[in-house]
């Protein structure tokens, strides 16, 4: 089964950690001026055809692609040809990179001195930039980067230009456009711009995926999108968009090029840069509008110590490979390759596979540092634990972590405890230490008023849950099958199984949980829970052994505040949520109902008022079908089927045992 | 069976001989009239045989090779010296050093004139599997009085066509299922009455023209538990009349192009119809495969050309009533039999279109800077519409395939002015050397329209890059053609082993499908384990108004390699994959066979191949002509 192919259990010897280079080393013993003007001769993709980023506008404009979108519109329009053509042009005006090296080495120069600053190492994995070297000299390269961090970006050119590989151009969201300046920086070191929603702009569409597509078709430069869209305030891997990477596959369904390289890159922080910023904004805080005045003002971050920072090139994917068997490029035989249309369904499964497959390496390629089990010791202890004791629980979750085949960077050398320390000091912004007990950081001693006390300590732990959050993806699976065994009505197979598919269902948008990969998920799952020796397998039952207890304690804690959060929503939903509510109030709604549980029941569930989680969670409900968009007049409301919301709640709450499903494949 | 060949058969053969030397001295002399024969084959024993001069004899070995290509007499080889030749005295190449070839050959495949991996030499009559006859149908054979035979040699030479696998088979002395007896019908009734009889007694027909196939056409099938009786055209070789007026001639199908051609010369006429196998290949088997020749744009395609044709079937004679030039009866049941492979039964006549010689012939070429720019410009003249007779672009491995057959400049200067050419081609006008192509041309017509219509040309050409590169080059790359195939017969002494293979394909996609095409050529051999990069070539042969056909040769050095056959085979099969998926057809004019049949029901639905099957079981329902090809 391809499917499962695509999903397979990494190799761990993958990933020495040895392989890692740190960048900066050379940058702190030799001239940065000389760095920046070194001589930058990059490989080339073989098949090139060198052109210029203007000459690239007049091919776009002149593709028949656009040219068919151009008559089209103008017909629809009722305008000239020569108008709507115009209107291409300033489409393309706006969004155009204008790739430039002189660009590239001021930043090589000024990021050199601000990431010496900021910080202690930036490690690449340099197996993964020779194979890197290799792809992009085979086939057109669409680089894959995670997105946790404005820097991001400029990370990679950084990497990039810092190895003499080719420098990509790279789709960046509009809004940079609006800070004076950087934006036109930006674009000169090889950003372009595309609107965050262009839903039926044709012309708009037509323009962009051309632009794409050609820079792709010629080799110009490889091509970088995220496809989490949108940076992850949560340090969750976000549900990936298929816009982009529909565009980049498209010139190998069409046999325009003989492959394409899809490179997943993980950048992993080991402290992010905007952690305190995130967790105001998933608060409700709205995000301050990007300008230059505010990036000057966030300078003083650079007196700040942010650790280190690991990027991982992963395995290139070949988009031919993939396809294999998958794909019949024939479909697209019988009409002009120019014509738009919509693709069959299954070229959109695949795409779709393609795309979860893709934020899956990037989770498997995350390098974790101590930090993040830390936190997630911390976080099923908000209330702090003796020092001694969290060093303890760390140390026995990086045994588990390790075993599950987390790609860990702990330093083996040094006693835990001075692993703890130092990892407790780097994040003296969150936790503090003292008496030998460890907790997170309360706000300021005499708030306003208990509103924002909460909000003061919920910015903790958000901020503590997105480290957390760095490590779920190694315990997810194993994690719900731990959740399940607690709800099943019977510890045999088929029921765990049932209560499995339910959470996995529920949680699809929450986390990376591949479509329709729900078998090899909860074999996944049990396999680790069987290989850490936390279950049993006899006959048909599940049997949690007496080693397992702590471990599966552990595990379904773990997803305890994504339970919970989701019980908030649906309580919401059930008890208060106002007939005509809109999408549009609800965020804010369901914020203040969770507040005042919080407040007068004493719950400890501050990641319900993260807007990320009630999104999720409103989608899931919309999903299972317990509400229903209602499009009344210019406004789409939401209407809510109570009984199945509470049905929902309920089950969430292990009160009552998931339906069986119809069709349980086991 | 020496039997068979009677002294009045030797006899006849020596007088012929006789006849062609008298003709070659008296040519020029006195412009003798073509005889021109009535449709009656029993009447004019002796006439006859005067019409054609044959190049054909019922004992085919005699002349060709029976584990190769072509004549035994002509052949490429590696002197003493290391320099490549070519014997005989048959193509202007014959005769002529290769001083650059052996480079070029150990340089693109790696391979090295110490290691040989020779042929053997010969195949005792023993390891052909004994016929298995049916006496009774022998025996009404023998009393039509239709020549036949069953000798070893005949059969094992019918039994296969020139594909990869077929000739690596022979030289490794390996022989399979083969035909039980060959028969040499000499007309039209011969072959309504083999067909009788071969219904009559359940004996499976395999037709054969001049055996050029590269389809597995001609290979017996493994399951026929029949006798196969292999029904050879060659002998129905005469032209039974012209018509002037009408600009037609009647033709039996077993003669090969390159008669019709000098036949027709003879008279004032030709048919322009000129596949690259014209030397061998018959006009039934141009109808069967639905041919292509190389001048087309001015002659057309064998469809074009034939305006009536008799075929016998099973179930009796088809033909159409009247020689109408375009009618509108119902489907045209010319299609039915153009393309059918050998499986509804033997074309034996054929009126096809004639043309007066052509006053003037000149050949061209034109170098351009890359491939993409040679495609561009080939499109732009097939859009107005000016194609000369041939136009035909090589890429740049095959452009340097094409000068390492250059033979040895005869003086100082010749080599002087073609290092002056290279110096401007590639220093002033900056062409890069490993990406320019070259587009060969041949013009004809009255001389007058051909230099307009190759200023017209050259004119367009210059617009896309393309610089004029003499009639030279041109009329090299189409000498090319005929010796390519005898080129394969080299590699395979030497361990390459390779193959062309073709397509046609809307413009949009013609590069995307070559480079596509050619990049899957060398991953898959590189996957198969293959150790040296194989060569991976094409070019656009034919142009047309909303397409192009593309020919791709493939070869590869095979040392380390335990099956390079299958490694072959499973190579080509991925390169006809991945045409498909670009857009390209299963076939432009190799036709299907049985190596190409497995790709018929997605290339023409479901329902087109019910159609042809349920003309396949009206026509011939007890499976008669059981070549099992293309359905």
């Amino acid at each position: 089964m391809a499917s499962k192919a695509l999903y397979s259990q990494r190799d761990p010897a993958l990933k020495k950690r040895d392989d890692f280079e740190d960048i900066l080393d050379e940058r702190r013993n030799s001239s940065d001026l000389r760095y920046a003007l070194r001589c930058y001769t990059p490989v080339l993709y073989k098949g090139m055809t060198p052109c210029k980023a203007s000459t690239l506008k007049t091919i776009v404009l002149q593709s028949e692609q656009v040219r068919y979108v151009i008559n089209q519109v103008s017909k629809e329009m009722g305008e000239t040809p020569d108008i709507v053509q115009e209107e291409a042009l300033a489409i393309l005006e706006e969004m155009a990179q204008r790739l430039q090296l002189s660009t590239i080495r001021f930043f090589a120069f000024t990021l050199s001195k601000a990431f010496k600053a900021l910080f202690q190492s930036v490690r690449v994995n340099e197996e993964g930039i020779q194979r890197l070297q290799q792809a992009i000299h085979e086939h057109p390269v669409v680089l894959l980067p995670s997105h946790r961090s404005y820097i991001d970006f400029l990370m990679m050119s950084y990497v990039l230009y810092t190895y003499d590989l080719a420098l990509p151009v790279i789709a960046a969201g509009m809004d940079f456009l609006g800070m004076k300046f950087v934006g036109e920086m930006l674009r000169m070191s090889g950003a372009f711009f595309i609107r965050r929603s262009f839903g039926g702009d044709k012309l708009y569409w037509a323009v962009f995926s051309e632009y794409v597509k050609t820079m792709l078709r010629n080799g110009y430069a490889p091509i970088e999108f995220f496809l989490e869209g949108t940076r992850s305030r949560t340090c969750k891997s976000l549900t990936p968009k298929l816009g982009l990477l529909n565009i980049v596959m498209d010139p190998f369904f069409k046999g325009e090029v003989f492959d394409v390289s899809l490179v997943p890159i993980s950048i992993s922080y080991e402290r992010v840069l905007e952690e305190t910023l995130y967790a105001r904004e998933l608060l409700g805080v709205p995000k301050p509008k990007e300008s230059t005045s505010g990036l000057l003002k966030a300078r003083r971050i650079l007196s700040e110590d942010y650790g280190s920072i690991h990027v991982y090139f992963g395995q290139p994917v070949s988009v031919r490979s993939l396809a294999q068997g998958r794909i019949n490029r024939s479909e697209y035989n019988l009409i002009p390759r120019y014509i738009p249309r919509k693709s069959s369904e299954e070229t959109q499964s695949f795409v779709n596979d393609t795309a979860y497959m893709l934020v899956r390496r990037q989770e498997e390629n995350m390098v974790l540092r101590p930090w993040v089990l830390i936190a997630a010791v911390l976080m099923q202890n908000l209330d702090g634990l003796d020092l001694e004791l969290l060093t303890k629980q760390t140390v026995w979750l990086r045994g588990l972590a390790g075993a599950f085949g987390a790609f860990l960077d702990w330093p083996d050398q040094t006693p835990a405890d001075k692993v703890v320390a130092s990892s407790l000091a780097l994040h003296h912004g969150l936790v503090q230490a003292t008496g030998g007990r460890v907790r997170l950081l309360e706000g300021p001693q005499d708030p306003a008023s208990p509103e924002e006390a909460l909000f003061d300590q919920a910015v903790g732990v958000l901020s503590c849950a997105s480290y957390r959050n760095q490590v779920l993806h190694v315990f997810l699976r194993p994690a719900l099958v731990a959740v399940a065994l607690e709800t099943a009505n019977t510890s045999r197979n088929d029921d765990v199984y049932s209560s499995f598919l339910y959470l996995r269902n529920v949680f699809s948008n929450e986390f990376i949980l591949c479509p329709g990969a729900s078998v090899q998920d909860f074999e996944e799952g049990c396999y680790l829970l069987l290989k850490c020796g936390a279950i049993q397998m006899l006959q048909q039952d599940l049997v949690v052994t007496e080693r397992g207890q702590p471990i599966l304690s552990f595990l379904s804690g773990m997803l305890e505040p994504f339970l919970q959060g989701y019980q908030v929503v649906c309580r919401y939903f059930s008890e208060e949520a106002s007939e005509g509510l809109t999408e549009k109030q609800y965020i804010p709604a369901v914020r203040s109902f969770a507040v005042k549980r919080i407040l007068s029941e004493g719950l400890k569930c501050y990641e319900a008022l993260s807007s990320d989680l009630q999104k999720n969670a409103l989608a899931a409900l919309l999903r299972m079908s317990a509400l229903r968009k209602v499009k009344a007049a210019d406004q789409v409301t939401l209407k809510v089927n109570t009984m199945a919301v509470k049905a929902i709640e309920d089950t969430l709450g292990g009160k009552v045992p998931a339906q069986k499903p119809v069709l349980a494949r086991l | 069976m020496a039997s068979n060949y009677n002294s009045s058969e030797r006899q006849r053969i020596a007088q012929q001989r006789l006849k062609i030397i008298a003709g070659h001295l008296q040519k020029d002399g006195d412009g003798q009239p073509v005889r021109i024969f009535a449709n009656d084959c029993k009447a004019e024993a002796t006439d006859r045989r005067s019409s054609v001069a044959r190049s054909m004899p019922k004992r085919r070995q005699e002349i060709m090779k029976w584990n190769g290509w072509g004549y035994s007499d002509s052949r490429f080889l590696f002197n003493k010296k290391g320099q490549a030749e070519f014997t005989g005295k048959r193509y202007r190449l014959s005769g002529l050093i290769l001083p650059s070839l052996k480079d070029w050959f150990e340089g693109t495949f790696g391979a090295n004139l110490q290691h040989k991996s020779p042929a053997v030499p010969s195949v005792s009559a023993s390891t052909v599997p004994p016929p298995c006859l049916n006496e009774d149908f022998v025996q009404d054979v023998k009393a039509s009085g239709v020549p036949y035979s069953h000798e070893a040699e005949d059969r094992m030479f019918r039994a296969h066509g020139h594909c990869l696998h077929e000739i690596f088979a022979l030289r490794e002395g390996k022989v399979g299922r083969v035909p039980d007896m060959v028969v040499w019908p000499n007309c039209h009734d011969d072959v309504v009455k083999i067909v009788e009889l071969a219904s009559k007694h359940n004996v499976c027909l395999i037709p054969y023209g001049g055996g050029t196939s590269v389809s597995s056409a001609l290979e017996c099938p493994p399951e026929e538990t029949r006798s196969i009786v292999s029904l050879d055209t060659s002998q129905m070789n005469r032209i039974l009349w012209i018509d002037e007026k009408n600009l037609t001639a009647h033709i039996e199908a077993g003669i090969v192009g390159q008669d019709l051609e000098r036949v027709l010369n003879e008279s004032g006429y030709c048919t322009g119809h000129e596949p690259d196998s014209m030397e061998f290949s018959s006009l039934g088997g141009w109808v069967a495969t639905r041919a292509s020749g190389m001048k087309k744009n001015i002659y057309g395609n064998i469809e074009d050309l034939v305006i009536h044709i008799k075929m016998v079937t099973p179930r009796g004679v088809i033909e159409k009533g009247c020689q109408g030039p375009r009618m509108s009866m119902g489907p045209d049941i010319h299609h039915f039999i153009l393309g059918s492979e050998g499986t509804l039964g033997v074309v034996t006549e054929v009126t096809m279109k004639i043309r007066p010689i052509p006053e003037y012939q000149k050949y061209g070429s034109v170098v351009f800077p890359s491939f993409e720019q040679g495609v561009a410009c080939l499109r732009e003249i097939a859009k107005q519409r000016c194609a000369p007779a041939s136009i035909r672009l090589m890429d740049n491995a095959q452009f340097q395939f094409g000068h390492a057959l250059k033979p040895q400049v005869s003086s100082i200067f010749t080599s002087f002015l073609d290092g002056l050419k290279k110096f401007y081609i590639t220093k002033f006008k900056g062409f890069d050397p490993h990406r320019l192509c070259v587009t060969t041309l041949l013009f004809e017509g009255d001389r007058e329209r051909v230099l307009q219509h190759e200023k017209q040309v050259y004119d367009i050409a210059a617009k896309f890059g393309g610089l004029a590169a003499g009639e030279d080059n041109g009329q090299r790359g189409y000498m090319l053609t005929f010796v390519i195939a005898y080129l394969r017969d080299l590699g395979m002494e030497y361990y390459v082993i390779g193959e062309s293979f073709e397509t046609s394909v809307p413009w949009d996609r013609v590069l995307d499908l070559c480079r596509n095409v050619k990049e899957r050529i060398v991953r898959e051999c590189k996957e198969k384990g293959v150790q040296f990069p194989p060569m991976s070539t094409c070019r656009v042969t034919q142009t047309y108004d909303a397409g192009a056909c593309v020919y791709f040769y493939f070869a590869f050095n095979y040392r380390g390699l335990a099956d390079p056959v299958h490694v072959y085979d499973q190579v080509e099969h991925a390169a006809r994959e991945e045409i498909l998926a670009n857009g390209g057809s299963l076939s432009h004019h190799h036709g299907v066979g049985k190596l190409r049949k497995q790709w018929m029901k997605e290339s023409i639905s479901n329902v087109g191949l019910g159609m042809l099957k349920s003309v396949k079981d009206f026509v011939d329902p007890d499976n008669i002509f059981g070549n099992r090809n293309l359905l």
